[in-house]
C-alpha cells in the first residue's frame, strides 16, 4: 500500500466513523426546526438546513450510513451469486458450463440502468422507507453479479484444471471436500476484487436511481435522495453548501477506487 | 471465418430476441394491472359491453397464446401499446430514437476521441507527468454519478450529449490506455527502437497498429455505457429521447413499454458490438493477403 492508499484508506475510516457516530454528531435526521427554515450554515447548523428545517449535516452523515452499509451489502451479495453461479458453471463444464456461459454473455448484453428500471418498476414504488432500501439494496445485488460470475467461471477453470486439484481427485478426495479445501480458499482473493470493485459501482448507482426518484424513499436520506436538493440550481447558487454530497459522494468513490488500483497493465 | 462470424453474430442476435421476448412476456404478465382493463370500472357499461371487454383480454389468460401472439406481434413489428401515454410504442420509437441515437453518436464519437486521444498522448509521450492530467479527470469523471454530470450541464446550458462524452472517455481512456501499454511493453518493440527506427513509426507500426483489433473492441463498450447515460441525462436535461422514455416508463410502471426499449437498447449494442467484430475481422482477413 503506497502513501496515496494510505491516506484513502484513512478517508474511508474517517467517513464510516462520522457516519457511524451520526446520533452523537447531530440530531435526528427527520428532525424538523421550524423556526430555522432554510437556514445558512451556523455553529448549530454547521451545513444549514433544508427547505423542512432538517439539518443538513444530519441527513448528510445518515445518508452516508444508508449507502455505505447498502453499497457492501449488495456487493456481498451479488459476490455470492457471483461465486455460486461462476464457480459451479467452471467446475462441472460441459453443457452446464456453455450455459451459464450463453446466459451470461445474454445478461450482460442487456443494458444495466434500463434493466434496473424494468425491475424496479416491476416492484411497488411508493414504499416505506425501509422496504425501499431493501428493494434497492436486492435489486443492485441481484443484477450485478453477470460480469463477477465471468471472472470467477474462468478462474474456477483455470483451479479445476491445475496439477494440485487433479492430484486431489486421483487421491479420491470427495467434491465436496475439494471444493471446500481447494477450491474456494484459492478463489478467496478473485472473490475479494470482484466484492470491492462492486462497492463504487453500486455506489454510483443507487445516487443514480435516487436522483432519478426511484431510490430510498423520504424521510429516509441517502446520498442518492440527498442529490435531488440539487436539481435547483438557484438554491445551489444561494447555498453552495448544498454540494456537500456531492463533494463526499466524489471523495469516498476516489478514495475507494485509489485503494482498489493496482499497477495492473492489462486491459480492464 | 467472417461467414462464421457473421453466423455467429445471427445467432446471438437471435438468441437475444427469443429469450428477451420471452423474458419481456412474462415480466409484462407479472407486472401491476396485467389482464385489468379500467373501462370494466365504468359504471355507465351495461353487463353486455363488460362482458365484450373481458372476451377482449380472454387470450392473455392462456399463458401459451399469450406468448405466441406477443412474439408474433414483436416480429411483425407490433411492439405493443403504451397505457402510461396512450399511444402506440412503436410511434413513440419513431419520434424519440433519431433524438436519442443522434445525442449517443455524439457522446460516443466526442468520448472515443477524446478518451484515445489522451491514450496515445500518455503512452506515445512518454514524458514524466504527461499522465497525471488524465488520470485525475477520468478518475473525477468516474468518481460522479452520471446523473450529477447531467446536472452540472444543465447549469452551464451546454447540450447534454456532450456530458455522454465526459462519461464515455474515462472507460475508453483507461482501457485504451492499458492495452497501448501493453503493447508497448512487448519485446518487439525495444527491439525496433534498437534497429534505429524513428519514435513515430515505432508507435504507429508496433504499438498502435498491433493493438487497433483490442482498441476497436471499446466501440461496444462506449455505445453500452452511452445508452446508460442517456437515462439521467435525458431525464436531467429534458431531452426527448429513449431514455426519458423509460424513466417515464418506470415511474409510470409501464412494463410492456420498459421491456420493447431495453431489448431495443440491448439488439442495439449487440450491433454496435458485432459491427465493430465483424469490421475487424475484415481488416484482419484484408492485412492477412496484403502481407501474403
Amino acid at each position: 500500500m503506497n502513501r496515496t492508499q494510505k491516506l484513502a484508506a484513512a478517508v474511508l475510516v474517517v467517513v464510516a466513523l462520522a457516519s457511524v457516530a451520526a446520533g452523537l454528531l447531530a440530531p435526528a435526521y427527520s428532525q424538523q426546526f421550524r423556526d430555522s427554515i432554510s437556514s445558512p450554515p451556523s455553529a448549530r447548523f454547521p451545513l444549514g438546513t433544508d427547505e423542512l428545517g432538517r439539518d443538513r449535516l444530519a441527513r448528510l452523515l445518515y445518508g452516508t450510513r444508508v449507502s455505505l452499509a447498502l453499497a457492501p451489502a449488495a456487493a456481498l451479495l451479488s459476490t455470492l451469486l457471483a461465486a455460486l453461479i461462476g464457480a459451479t458453471a467452471g467446475y462441472a463444464g460441459g453443457r452446464w458450463e456453455r450455459a451459464v456461459t450463453a446466459g451470461l454473455d445474454l445478461f450482460l448484453s442487456l443494458p444495466w440502468l434500463f434493466l434496473l428500471l424494468a425491475v424496479r418498476a416491476l416492484l411497488p414504488l411508493n414504499t416505506s422507507p425501509a422496504a425501499s432500501v431493501a428493494i434497492t439494496f436486492l435489486l443492485l445485488g441481484c443484477l450485478g453479479w453477470a460480469s463477477a460470475a465471468r471472472i470467477i467461471r474462468a478462474g474456477t477453470r483455470t483451479l479445476a484444471n491445475s496439477d494440485f486439484l487433479l492430484q486431489a481427485r486421483a487421491a479420491g478426495t470427495p467434491p465436496a471436500r475439494l471444493i471446500w479445501r481447494h477450491l474456494l480458499p484459492n478463489l478467496r482473493p478473485m472473490l475479494a476484487a470482484q466484492f470491492w470493485l462492486s462497492i463504487p459501482v453500486f455506489i454510483l448507482s443507487e445516487a443514480n436511481l435516487g436522483l432519478l426518484g426511484l431510490g430510498i424513499s423520504e424521510p429516509l436520506p441517502s446520498w442518492g435522495s440527498l442529490l435531488r436538493e440539487l436539481e435547483n440550481y438557484s438554491a445551489v447558487l444561494r447555498n453552495p453548501w448544498m454540494l456537500a454530497p456531492v463533494v463526499l459522494l466524489v471523495v469516498v468513490v476516489s478514495s475507494l477506487q485509489l485503494l482498489l488500483r493496482t499497477e495492473d497493465r492489462e486491459p480492464c | 471465418m467472417l461467414l462464421a462470424r457473421l453466423l455467429r453474430q445471427a445467432r446471438r442476435f437471435a438468441l437475444v430476441l427469443l429469450v428477451g421476448g420471452l423474458l419481456g412476456a412474462t415480466l409484462v404478465r407479472l407486472g401491476p394491472g396485467f389482464g385489468v382493463d379500467e373501462r370494466e370500472l365504468d359504471t355507465r357499461l351495461s353487463p353486455e359491453t363488460r362482458q365484450a371487454i373481458r372476451a377482449e383480454h380472454a387470450g392473455q389468460n392462456n399463458i401459451a397464446i399469450f406468448y405466441v401472439r406477443y412474439l408474433a406481434g414483436l416480429a411483425h413489428g407490433d411492439f405493443g401499446f403504451s397505457r402510461s401515454l396512450n399511444r402506440p410504442i412503436a410511434q413513440l420509437l419513431r419520434e424519440r430514437l433519431p433524438v436519442s441515437l443522434r445525442s449517443l453518436a455524439y457522446g460516443v464519437l466526442g468520448g472515443t476521441a477524446l478518451g484515445l486521444g489522451l491514450a496515445l498522448f500518455t503512452v506515445g509521450w512518454r514524458m514524466p507527468g504527461a499522465e497525471l492530467a488524465p488520470a485525475v479527470l477520468s478518475g473525477l469523471c468516474l468518481a460522479i454519478p452520471s446523473a450529477v454530470i447531467a446536472l452540472v450541464f444543465l447549469w452551464i446550458g451546454a447540450a447534454g450529449r456532450w456530458a455522454i462524452a465526459l462519461i464515455v472517455f474515462p472507460h475508453v481512456y483507461r482501457y485504451s490506455k492499458n492495452v497501448l501499454s501493453a503493447m508497448r511493453q512487448a519485446p518487439h518493440v525495444p527491439a525496433a527502437e534498437a534497429r534505429g527506427l524513428s519514435p513515430a513509426r515505432v508507435f504507429w507500426a508496433h504499438v498502435f497498429t498491433p493493438a487497433a483489433p483490442q482498441l476497436a473492441a471499446v466501440v461496444g463498450i462506449a455505445v453500452s455505457l452511452a445508452f446508460g447515460a442517456s437515462i439521467p441525462i435525458e431525464v436531467i436535461c429534458d431531452t426527448p429521447g429513449i431514455g426519458q422514455l423509460a424513466w417515464r416508463a418506470a415511474l409510470d410502471r409501464d412494463l410492456p413499454l420498459l421491456i420493447i426499449l431495453t431489448m431495443l437498447v440491448a439488439l442495439l449494442t449487440l450491433a454496435a458490438n458485432s459491427l465493430a467484430d465483424l469490421a475487424l475481422s475484415g481488416w484482419g482477413v484484408a492485412r492477412d493477403s496484403a502481407s501474403a
